[in-house]
């Protein structure tokens, strides 16, 4: 359960929206690069947060418990998580775990972003 | 756009190899429940037609729970435990609860019966397919009307120099009754289950007295008041339903031992 091969970056997009971009693995060990990245993301103005996968190279059934710590901060906050950049197979996992139900996924950085504008505009 | 990079201490990433894609240890998606060939003497309800429910559909408080047991015996390694595990998946839990899965090993898209020991020599029945497996651990998942809306990991770990078993959930109350019955027998039956498991796979491996450490850390304090609609397919009640309308079933279901 080791967390050396990922690497978290964090993307402001807009004064609501931001990225974190995920490079790597996620598994239970990510949990303090995730949770870092999180608390940099996010402040008072931000209503979006996009999580980008498309450098996940792998992740394991403690990582999607991750992402549902994740999503129980961020609604939290009354914010809406959002994903892009999954390739087939994690989408398959998604939609297996069901995650897909609370986290809007989407294609594109673009897709995902236009999304959360229009949530911010509703 | 502003930029910030988090990298966690280690390895740099362009020392460290790309691991090929692990695509088989997870199940495939599946949107109801298909139950094979389960002995006659398993109460097969509440599973076949089922879908799944994790932790973002159940009703109540999200609890992380973590159950581990560290082993004396230094040789074993987490993958000889997580096979032991997975082949012999039921003979750990405690008595009275019985788990209709694999004859050989747990795989991924395998879906279990469960015939659980309740308050009052009740049993519920339901089940749980197992959506990841690799070496060192495996997951379930829980079938809507299962107590929890749940992923729950089994694994194992060094830390030497013992190996350490861990069972992890993270889980909701599926409904408001069961919500309701947490804290009054919920939480401590799951407790008891998980300890008394541990303790069982522990003994397998020369250590009969060993000491479950529990952990119990509440995720989210509110009520997914979304979700209390998940009553109707709350698996006690229909269990209990079943036996009163089918007598004969009393006698047709064999505890174990």
């Amino acid at each position: 359960m080791t967390s050396d091969t990922t690497t978290i970056e964090v993307r402001r997009l807009s004064p609501t929206a931001s990225t974190i971009a995920i490079t790597g693995d996620i598994t239970s060990g990510t949990e303090p690069a995730l949770m870092d990245a999180y608390a940099r993301a996010s402040d008072d103005a931000t209503r979006s947060i996009l999580l980008d996968f498309s450098a996940l190279d792998y992740m394991n059934s403690g990582g999607i418990g991750l992402l549902v710590t994740l999503l129980v901060r961020v609604q939290r906050q009354n914010q809406h998580l959002f994903a892009f950049g999954l390739t087939e197979h994690y989408r398959q996992i998604f939609e297996l775990t069901r995650l897909d139900d609370a986290i809007g996924i989407y294609d594109t950085e673009a897709a995902a972003l236009e999304r959360a504008v229009g949530l911010d505009g509703a | 756009m502003t930029t910030e990079t988090s990298q966690p201490s280690g390895t740099p990433p362009e020392e460290t190899p790309t691991p090929a894609p692990k695509t088989s240890n997870w199940a495939a998606p599946v949107a109801r429940l298909e139950v094979g060939t389960v002995p006659t003497n398993a109460l097969n309800l509440n599973v076949a037609g089922r879908r799944l429910a994790g932790p973002v559909q159940g009703f109540g408080q999200l609890w992380q729970k973590t159950y581990r047991v560290a082993l004396s015996d230094a040789d074993v390694t987490p993958e000889v435990v997580i096979r032991t595990w997975k082949e012999h998946f039921g003979e750990f839990w405690p008595k009275g609860n019985r788990f209709y899965g694999s004859l050989t090993s747990l795989e991924p898209g395998e879906v279990a019966v469960l015939n659980l020991a309740m308050p009052g020599k009740m049993t519920l029945s339901t089940g749980v397919l197992v959506i990841y497996a690799d070496d060192e651990s495996f997951a379930f998942m829980t079938p809507e009307g299962h107590q929890f809306a749940a992923w729950i990991t089994f694994s194992a770990y060094r830390d030497d120099p013992a190996a350490v078993i861990q069972v992890q959930s993270l889980m909701r109350a599926s409904d408001p009754l069961y919500e309701l019955s947490m804290p009054i027998v919920g939480h401590r039956m799951e407790d008891r289950f998980w300890a008394a498991t541990l303790q069982a796979l522990a003994a397998r491996f020369g250590d009969p007295g060993a000491t479950v450490d529990m952990q119990r850390v509440c995720v989210d304090r509110r009520r997914q008041w979304r979700y209390a609609g998940n009553i109707r397919e709350n698996a006690a009640i229909r269990t209990t339903l079943y036996r009163l309308t089918h007598p004969r079933a009393w006698f047709h279901h064999e505890g174990n031992g």
